[in-house]
């Protein structure tokens, strides 16, 4: 049904993007996709690297609109979605 | 508060001097500058590129800084964050404070450092005779920032609960 769908950006940087081989993608999710862990593991469906890069107990980070964040934050239409690993600057 | 997220390299004087302009109530300004070493864990280091999260490094830079403000009464603050390719030798990161005393300045200067270290979005590609590889997080980094008070699970293999 239209205006169910929900369409966010992902965003992957570092060692996650070279994995996946890609540094972004507009994603138009399932409904049953509500928060970040769900994005996580309906990405980790694709299989191949996806499964690998995102696997549970990896050191992945995650930031919904550009805050750090777990698992458990909600997601919604317009949002976007990074995933990367532990960060290394200064 | 200024914060810069640059490719360009920068000259501490010029920076400092630009804090301090005409803010007679500054009597003590602190500053750091880290910079590429040629070794890390064993391996030369020949060169290496700074990745970041555009939008987000800023604003989490900001939000460091914010919190220091808060924590200690402070004149001023400046973060300039390089990116990209550099090589042993060249500057990094600038963090100076400007306060009244020296022990505001000091502490919060290290606070920055601490959180930046662990908080905000860069990623270090180094080059090696064996190969190009991603520098880890360190445990070393999350314990320094929790003298602080701040809890930081940045260098952990599971995943972060941050909720």
């Amino acid at each position: 049904m239209v205006g169910l769908t929900v369409n966010i950006e992902l965003r992957f940087f570092a060692s996650i993007r070279e994995k996946l081989g890609t540094s972004a993608e507009q994603a138009s999710l399932p409904v049953e996709v509500k928060t970040v862990g769900d994005v996580r593991a309906w990405l980790m469906t694709r299989g191949g690297p996806w499964a690998e890069a995102l696997a549970e107990g990896r050191a992945l980070r995650m930031a919904y609109n550009q805050q750090m964040c777990g698992a458990d934050t909600a997601i919604a239409d317009g949002g976007e979605l990074a995933f990367f690993p532990p960060v290394t600057g200064g | 508060m200024s914060i810069y997220v640059q490719t360009e390299d920068f000259d501490l004087s010029t920076e400092l001097a630009k804090l301090r302009a005409d803010k007679p109530a500054i009597g003590a300004v602190v500053s750091f500058v880290g910079v590429v070493r040629d070794m890390n864990e064993g391996m030369d280091v020949h060169a290496m590129e700074l990745e970041h999260y555009p939008g987000m490094t800023e604003k989490a830079l900001e939000d460091i800084v914010q919190q220091a403000h808060q924590r200690w009464t402070l004149q001023d603050c400046l973060v300039i964050h390089r990116v990209g390719p550099l090589q042993p030798l060249d500057q990094i990161v600038l963090v100076a404070v400007a306060s009244a005393h020296r022990g505001e300045a000091f502490s919060a200067c290290e606070f920055i450092m601490d959180y930046l270290k662990t908080q905000a979005p860069f990623w270090k590609k180094e080059q090696t005779p064996e190969g190009a590889r991603w520098v880890d997080a360190r445990e070393h980094d999350d314990k320094a920032l929790s003298k602080w008070g701040v809890a930081s699970s940045n260098s952990a293999g599971k995943d972060e609960d941050v909720s």
